[in-house]
């Protein structure tokens, strides 16, 4: 369990390009749909926790997983998986900086990246939208919120807060 | 982010230069992972070597890490509340929103020219309808980044 925890998450850690949410895709290939380790449900949880708790959404993805499945040996473990890979390509680059500049290479590369990132981010969006929002309170939670983030500068952590006050009170 | 790592490690604690800074978040950024903890890694190499590169490393996760845990606790002893079940129904849908917002937040910065855009909606119609693999989308953007970027 523990191997296969920290082998999981170093998979996911070798493709988090692009900070958080552009991983959210990846992780629901490997948690839910590959290992079944989450149901959709618990996958939503899982999502709405690492964005309410500050820090990145890959490594509290992971934290959180690895303490569902194994408490804290499998929280530890996990996180040192899905951070090791970065860690360790930092230090690579590091080193090749002091010889070459590979800068053009690895420029066009990161460059190349972002559409990717872009399109991963809008296929988490669409398929949690597609688990999560069942009625038109969902829908008009979800506009609501798009408006306030695109029109003020909120702290995304105090909107999902917000939304998750609405929620209990439009479903009681 | 960025400026509170900068107050902190280039103008009060002086650990690197501010051109030395700047190197390391360009690397931090063109390698997978937070650009919190790859900055960390950097800082700490830079100043004493491997274990303070791993120190630094440490320190980012821990506050995160230990935040997760504490929530965890909780929540999944709670989880079957109503009032739980409740505010999980309604964060959920805001969660879409934030997403929805970062795609145009980014698009706007990262999606210039019409190809760029292309590969965007194509790579995002391959996800959701034929449920291309993320790497394969990550890679497939990679290699058609290097043939077909000719600026700069």
């Amino acid at each position: 369990m523990f191997f296969q925890l920290l082998l999981t998450f170093a998979k996911i850690g070798v493709f988090a390009f692009g900070g958080g949410s552009a991983t959210i895709p990846l992780i629901q290939n490997e948690i839910v749909n590959g290992l079944h380790w989450l149901s959709a449900k618990e996958f939503l949880e899982l999502i709405a926790i690492a964005e309410l708790t500050p820090g990145p959404i890959a490594v509290n993805s992971a934290t959180f997983v690895g303490y569902k499945l194994a408490g804290v040996g499998g929280a530890i473990v996990a996180t040192l998986g899905v951070c090791l890979p970065s860690i360790i390509l930092v230090l690579i680059a590091m080193l090749l900086l002091q010889k070459f500049a590979a800068n053009i290479w690895t420029d066009k590369i990161v460059r190349g990246l972002r559409p990717a990132v872009v399109a991963l981010i809008a296929a988490a969006a669409y398929s949690i939208a597609a688990e999560g929002i069942s009625d038109i309170k969902g829908i008009i939670i979800a506009v609501v919120g798009f408006s306030v983030l695109m029109t003020h500068k909120l702290n995304p952590i105090l909107v999902l807060v917000l939304a998750g006050v609405a929620g209990i009170i439009v479903y009681l | 982010m960025l400026p509170l790592i900068r107050t902190e490690i280039v103008e009060k604690k002086r650990w690197v230069t501010s051109e030395d800074f700047l190197t390391g978040i360009a690397v931090s950024q063109s390698i997978p992972g937070s650009i919190a903890i790859n900055t960390a890694v950097f800082v700490g190499n830079k100043v004493a070597g491997i274990p303070g590169a791993l120190s630094a490393a440490f320190g980012a996760i821990l506050p995160s890490f230990t935040a997760i845990v504490l929530v965890a606790v909780f929540f999944l002893r709670f989880r079957e509340l109503t009032v739980v079940q409740n505010f999980m129904r309604g964060a959920t849908p805001a969660i879409v929103a934030l997403l929805a917002a970062a795609v145009l937040d980014v698009g706007k910065s990262a999606l210039k020219g019409f190809t760029v855009i292309i590969i965007t909606a194509a790579l995002f119609l391959l996800l959701i309808y034929f449920h291309l693999h993320p790497v394969f989308a990550l890679l497939i953007s990679a290699a058609l980044g290097l043939l077909l970027g000719r600026r700069r």
